[in-house]
């Protein structure tokens, strides 16, 4: 155990530090579930693309920096820490990127790495469907080899994909044998959101954002080369990406940091309203030490992971931690913001209140989306420590 | 930066276990429950026999010199075993504050020795304790007047015990008269030797809370997995299920805590009241959290003295309120961060 940073990891962090410093925008970008404010997310995407600091982790020849895991999480520290805006193209480059460097053939590596470490494409994520969602096995979307064996024939819908709406790909499972049924017979297929035959519909979340989408698929024509891993073989693909989803890549600390960090200046500023109700106080220090304990935990397996060890089930404890984290830490902001806590105008009072609403909003899906929680425990109970099904 | 154990401190780690689950087994437990001390002179020689007294002994002082970071790992074996004895108190605890001494100090290296070979218990009676633990069967103990620190012994103090419900834990208030003889020391020194040793009792008990929540959650794993109900195991049955699953994620983020904080305290560290009391809360939750949980899937039969459950139990409860209770340490985090200037948030985790 060494807890000190290298001076090549010090190094690091100045730079980054620096960089942001002479980079972040003025002014905050607008939300990314509207198209403006997803496009000018997408051109800070690029001018991080630029200075080589969007996906760090991934090796140079594919638009990454090849840092390893310690300096991905002085990254995150970094960027969240000066209040950064928030990734746009988190389902690319933290889901499917990840999956693709594993499973992806050297083509489909050189073809989509680059091009979405730069976000000149943004990708959805396809797998729940109206009747399949926390049974995901239930999926009956098709896609079905032409018989010249070049491309599938895609028939079916996806929901609830994250800003589906302007994104341009998705990458989803699809059942490829059609007398299969369960986790057999699916296969993992990247979609252009341009092809013909597909449709997208917009569903507006709790903030009146589109930021998610029912995607139709009328008799969509997909290039076989479009397939990630095998025929067949989509679950197993699929399984790692919901692996990096609920393990570190999509959740790195330092948000919530940011946030416990906010939370302390928040209630400094009303403490003495806050203080009225001594759980508020509770809850503060909790979100100091529960972002805190969540960091630990990042850089313990990122350490084992350095050292060859892997992450299996487990993973799903990360998941409900941070969802439960971040619930509970902007639940306690609305209750030091008390009656302003609701208001979403131009009132003075309402621009600090109306960040932490639009959080607290988000924070609500949390415990649902990347696996429910209840499926989660699941997971812990049944993997983690053996109890019977 | 690497915030993982070396594959020797990890292999001492699986020694230790080996080690106790032969020889502080369930059954031993209870028997030296039943005993007038509550201690096994026998498991004690075979805890030195092993080394384990002189872990934090210095080298030349016929130890081991090992710091704060290995004993985080081996207090939670200590803890998974519940084990009847003060080994930690006396290896760690005390030795720690002995070690702490100026060198020349009447006596220092002679403790230390006997620390190392086994031959002396030492009870330590720190202001925020109430009780002593374990003062009947101390040789010596190390007792607060103020700021100072006196080492006194067993002959010259007046014990009243006091039964815990962990009946391995015998606490006692003791009657002792301040001398100049015993002083060994004061001030600036003493105010300083106390406030670590807190950390090193604070830190001791966080990881042995931690071990004992892993032994209820395997407990009761085991017990889920063949008590059947309905026709099923009960383990099989989601709301049983789910209570585990909260207790393993406790588990899970009280671990790295726990190791921060033994890091923090072997260098030094300005931070590190807050980290060992971020530990001590962790862990307690963590325990208390395996206990409540634990008691639940055993149903009535967790409400029994036959289960070995209790002992497990009994032990998390008392030790969450030694070495500071929970208002204790929360007041401690309180100061580290409700204070202007704190270093908070993304980049401060291990640098201040
Ligand atoms: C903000 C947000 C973004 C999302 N983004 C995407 C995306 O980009 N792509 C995508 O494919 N999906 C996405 N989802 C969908 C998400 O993955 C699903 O909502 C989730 O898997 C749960 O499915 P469901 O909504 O159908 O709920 P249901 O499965 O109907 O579950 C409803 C409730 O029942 C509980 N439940 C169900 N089965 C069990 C069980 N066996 N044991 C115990 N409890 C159970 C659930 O835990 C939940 O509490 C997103 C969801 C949200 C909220």
């Amino acid at each position: 155990m060494d807890l000190a940073y290298t001076p090549r990891q010090k190094a690091f962090r100045e730079e980054v530090r620096a960089w942001l410093a002479a980079n972040l925008p003025r002014e905050s970008l607008a939300s990314y579930d509207t198209r403006e404010g997803f496009e000018q997310h997408r051109e800070w995407e690029r001018k991080l693309f630029d200075a080589r600091l969007s996906m760090v982790i991934w090796p140079e020849a594919l638009g990454g920096r090849g840092c390893d895991l310690i300096e991905w999480l002085i990254f995150e520290e970094e960027y969240y820490g000066a209040g950064a805006p928030m990734r746009v193209n988190q389902n690319g480059q933290l889901l499917l990127g990840p999956t693709l460097i594993e499973f992806g053939t050297e083509a489909q590596k050189a073809r989509f790495l680059p091009r979405m470490a730069s976000s000149e494409d943004m990708w959805a994520q396809g797998w729940s469907e109206p009747n399949a969602g926390s049974d995901m096995a239930a999926i009956t979307s098709k896609a079905i080899l032409s018989a010249d064996g070049s491309h599938y024939v895609v028939n079916g819908q996806k929901t609830w994909s994250t800003r589906a709406s302007f994104a341009d790909w998705l990458f989803g499972l699809f059942r490829s044998d059609p007398g299969s049924s369960r986790h057999h017979g699916l296969s993992y297929l990247a979609v252009p959101l341009d092809a013909p035959g597909v449709t997208i519909r917009p569903i507006q979340a709790l903030n009146g954002k589109q930021a998610f989408a029912e995607i139709f698929f009328d008799d969509v024509k997909v290039p076989v080369e479009n397939r990630i891993g095998d025929e067949g073989q989509g679950w197993h693909v699929a399984m790692a990406t919901a692996g990096f989803e609920r393990g570190l890549l999509l959740r790195s600390p330092a948000r919530f940091q940011y946030t416990a960090r906010k939370l302390v200046e928040l209630y400094k500023a009303h403490r003495e309203v806050a203080d009225r109700d001594p759980s508020i106080r509770d809850a503060v220090i909790e979100a100091w030490t529960g972002t805190e304990a969540y960091a630990l935990s990042a850089y313990h397996t990122v350490g084992r992971l350095a050292k060859g060890a892997r992450i299996g089930a487990e993973a799903s404890t990360n998941k409900i931690y941070w969802s439960e984290l971040d619930l509970k830490m902007h639940e306690t902001a609305m209750r030091i913001l008390g009656p302003f806590a609701e208001l979403t105008g131009d009132a003075p009072e309402a621009v600090e209140a109306a960040r932490w609403l639009d959080g607290f909003l988000f924070a609500q899906a949390g415990p649902i989306y990347a696996g429910t929680n209840e499926i989660q425990r699941n997971i812990i109970a049944e993997r983690m420590l053996g109890l019977p099904k | 930066m690497d915030f993982t154990f070396t594959d020797d401190q990890l292999a001492f780690r699986e020694a230790v276990s080996r080690f106790l689950m032969t020889e502080a087994a369930p059954e031993m437990l209870r028997e030296i429950w039943d005993t007038d001390i509550g201690r096994s002179p026998e498991l004690r020689k075979s805890l030195a026999e092993q080394g384990l007294t002189a872990l934090s002994v210095p080298e030349n002082c016929c130890g081991l010199g090992m710091d704060d970071v290995a004993w985080a790992l081996m207090t939670q074996e200590l803890g998974y075993y519940a084990i009847p004895d003060s080994l930690a108190d006396v290896a760690y605890v005390a030795a720690g504050l002995i070690t702490a001494l100026p060198a020349g100090t009447a006596e220092r290296e002679a403790w230390l020795v006997r620390i190392a070979e086994g031959s002396i218990r030492i009870a330590v009676g720190h202001p925020v304790n109430p009780l002593v633990a374990d003062a009947n069967p101390a040789d010596l103990l190390l007792l607060a007047h103020g700021d100072e620190v006196h080492a006194v012994p067993r002959a010259q103090v007046e014990i009243e015990a006091n039964a815990s419900i962990d009946l391995s834990r015998r606490l006692a208030r003791v009657r002792w008269t301040p001398a100049t003889a015993s002083l060994i020391a004061d001030g600036e020194a003493g105010r300083a030797l106390w406030a670590q040793t807190l950390n090193r009792g604070a830190l001791s008990t966080a990881g042995q809370l931690l071990g004992l929540a892993q032994r209820m959650l395997d407990l009761s794993v085991d017990y889920v997995a063949q008590r059947k109900q309905f026709g099923k195991p009960i383990g099989s049955f989601q709301a049983v299920k789910h209570h585990l699953a909260d207790v393993a994620t406790k588990i899970e983020f009280a671990k790295p805590v726990l190791y921060r904080a033994a890091y923090a305290l072997a260098h030094g560290e300005a931070g590190a009241d807050a980290r060992v009391s971020h530990a001590k809360l962790a862990c307690g939750e963590a325990a208390w959290l395996a206990a409540r949980h634990g008691i639940q899937v055993h149903g009535a039969m967790g409400y029994t003295w036959e289960v070995d459950l209790q002992m497990f139990m009994k032990r998390a409860w008392a030790l969450d309120a030694s070495w500071g209770d929970r208002g204790f340490h929360k007041s401690r985090v309180a100061d580290a961060i409700l204070v202007e200037g704190a270093a908070l948030g993304p980049g401060h985790t291990f640098e201040e």
